[in-house]
């Protein structure tokens, strides 16, 4: 096998070619570190090739003694949200700047080389390769990742655009071939959206399905992590090792068995009954991404399933009542960060309050200083009726017509955004266009539903247009199973950008 | 309605922030305009709606899980300093706080 080959191929060419011998986990991590040490893109914050070939070796040593799984060997990178041992963790903030975890997040653990740590933390892992940490918006509070304190990420497919946020570096890593896949993380779109406007394959599982134990918290109650890489088989491989209860380390991780999510793949998507929100398909929709849609489903029509017109009507309302939760919880969460125990601390405090806040206002960007603001303020007293508990009754109403819509369908279809990535630095003097755009990806954030992203097909510019799925309470297997069979007859997920 | 800057004062000190007059007036104009799109949230009726705290309710019944009261974390004081900002034998320093 060739090297140059190395980089085009999946997790699930890695897999077999590792379970072949015609390539070591040694050479393929050898060979994606020396692109990734190339790249100029800002995907990266942190490589550690001694960490990551140390980890090859002993994944080269397991399938050498007939140990390991279909993971094992194949590289990752981690979105720079979960906690590592061996890498440095920032969050994309100044705040985090030198800091090192004691413990790896339970996903890091689960997706990672078993034994690689001495101690009883290492368990059962799949087995990957860890290249290094992923650059994404601060605390991923951002739909760009040019909330970064390290520097926003290029769009592979256009360098002048934005990767899409908050996991940005991990699209965009994927996208440019640096790495087969990755971590990240969904609040409020930060899989789906990125995937889209890298052209990659993402999904966020049902809210309880991955631990958010080493997950550096943003907002506990819609904080999810998920894989996401160039097909829905990865997807379906990584999720799979990822997904379980962590019952003693996280109090929200489900009560629901680990599955393999690769086992409906193939499945025939005859009958199935398709959801388009009329909502989702107004006039705040991009003609271009309308067009690639419309391709997507008909793919999907020609395969056999059929389309239902459904409604969503709180929609637009997910904005202002996510705006409200996600930074009332990140009002608090953020609230350990004072320069004590951990991360930056001002130089010379007169008293402890001077150090709290000095080391608060240093230490956080603009983006991040302004969602504790309004969440301390809509959290704060004569408030908390009128927008906190209010966004909470909108919540219970978004999901319950998620639960009507699902009565006369399977999953439902639709935009990831309204158009396809924007210029970086576009929205710069405007966080509320940042905040509009993610009125498609909020919706399934705040009932805890799945959603995944696959390439569409190509818009404005040649830039990727991402096809949304969200299906009902774990029905991850279903939404990688369509996405699979949109994959296997269409080829929006096979191309990439000039030059790479 | 509309926040003011004695309002971002109150809750810059609230949220423990130091914010300079500029980043206040920056700050202030950017949060007034995402309250903008909240009045159309409040205008909603949403008398007898339960409130969803978390999307979990959903799904199973929301009952807090206690784990067993045993030690399960090995002692890692020095793993849980190094990065601190200021530690002295095996303990954190913060400014004087007592007289």
């Amino acid at each position: 096998m060739s090297t140059h080959a190395l980089h085009d191929m999946t997790v699930a060419e890695l897999s077999t070619a590792l379970a072949q011998k015609s390539v070591s986990a040694v050479e393929i991590t050898q060979h994606l570190l020396t692109r990734a040490q190339a790249d100029t893109s800002g995907s990266f914050l942190n490589l550690n090739a001694e960490a990551a070939l140390a980890q090859a070796r002993r994944a080269d040593a397991r399938r050498a003694a007939g140990q390991g799984g279909a993971l094992e060997g194949v590289p990752l990178a981690h979105k720079d949200i979960f906690v590592t041992r061996d890498f440095p963790t920032t969050a994309g903030s100044k705040m985090l700047q030198g800091y090192r975890s004691p413990f790896d997040a339970t996903v890091v653990r689960r997706l990672g080389v078993e034994g690689a740590q001495d101690d009883a933390q290492a368990s059962g892992g799949a087995g990957m390769v860890c290249l290094g940490k992923l650059n994404c918006d601060e605390f991923a509070m951002g739909s760009g990742n040019e909330n970064s304190a390290y520097g926003p990420v290029r769009n592979p497919w256009d360098a002048t655009r934005v990767p899409g946020g908050s996991s940005g570096g991990s699209a965009a890593a994927i996208a440019a071939r640096l790495v087969p896949a990755a971590t990240g993380t969904d609040t409020g779109g930060s899989i789906r959206q990125p995937a889209g406007f890298c052209g990659i394959t993402g999904i966020k599982p049902t809210y309880g399905r991955a631990s958010r134990y080493g997950m550096i918290a943003y907002a506990s109650s819609l904080d999810q992590a998920g894989p996401m890489a160039r097909t829905a088989e990865d997807c379906a491989l990584l999720l799979s090792a990822m997904c379980g209860p962590d019952p003693d380390r996280d109090s929200t991780s489900l009560d629901v068995p680990a599955e393999d999510f690769t086992r409906h793949l193939a499945d025939p998507l005859e009958g199935l009954r398709i959801g388009i929100p009329a909502e989702f398909f107004g006039p705040g929709l991009a003609d271009d991404v309308r067009a690639a849609l419309e391709t997507a489903l008909s793919a999907l029509e020609k395969l056999g399933a059929q389309r239902v017109p459904i409604h969503l009507p709180l929609t637009e309302l997910a904005i202002p009542a996510y705006y409200i939760i996600a930074p009332a919880e990140a009002s608090s969460n953020l609230s350990r960060f004072d320069g004590v125990k951990f991360g930056h601390r001002t130089p010379n405090p007169v008293d402890l309050l001077d150090m709290y806040k000095k080391s608060r206002a240093e230490g956080f960007g603009a983006e991040v200083k302004r969602r504790i603001m309004t969440g301390t303020y809509v959290l704060s007293h004569g408030y908390y009726d009128a927008y906190y508990l209010q966004a909470q009754k909108i919540r219970r109403k978004i999901a319950d017509d998620f639960q009507n819509a699902f009565q006369q369908c399977d999953v439902i279809a639709g935009p990831v955004a309204p158009t396809v990535a924007w210029h970086l630095g576009q929205n710069a003097s405007d966080p509320v266009a940042d905040y509009l755009a993610d009125i498609f990806t909020l919706p399934a954030s705040l009932a805890g539903l799945p959603g995944l992203c696959t390439p569409a097909g190509f818009g404005a510019g040649g830039m990727p247009v991402g096809l949304q799925l969200i299906g009902n309470y774990f029905a991850e297997a279903r939404l990688l199973n369509v996405a699979h069979r949109l994959q296997q007859v269409t080829d929006a997920h096979t191309r990439k950008p000039q030059g790479v | 309605m509309s926040l003011t800057l004695s309002d971002m004062e109150r809750i810059a000190n609230l949220a423990r922030l130091e914010l300079l007059p500029d980043e206040a007036a920056q700050a202030l104009d950017k949060i007034n305009g995402f309250f903008n799109l909240v009045e159309a949230m409040r205008q909603v009726d949403t008398t007898d709606v339960v409130p969803l705290a978390h999307p979990i309710e959903v799904v199973q019944p929301m009952a807090l899980r206690l784990r067993t009261d045993a030690a399960s974390e090995p002692n890692a004081r020095e793993a849980n300093q190094q990065s601190a900002p200021a530690v002295e034998r095996g303990l954190f320093l913060v400014p004087k706080v007592i007289e």
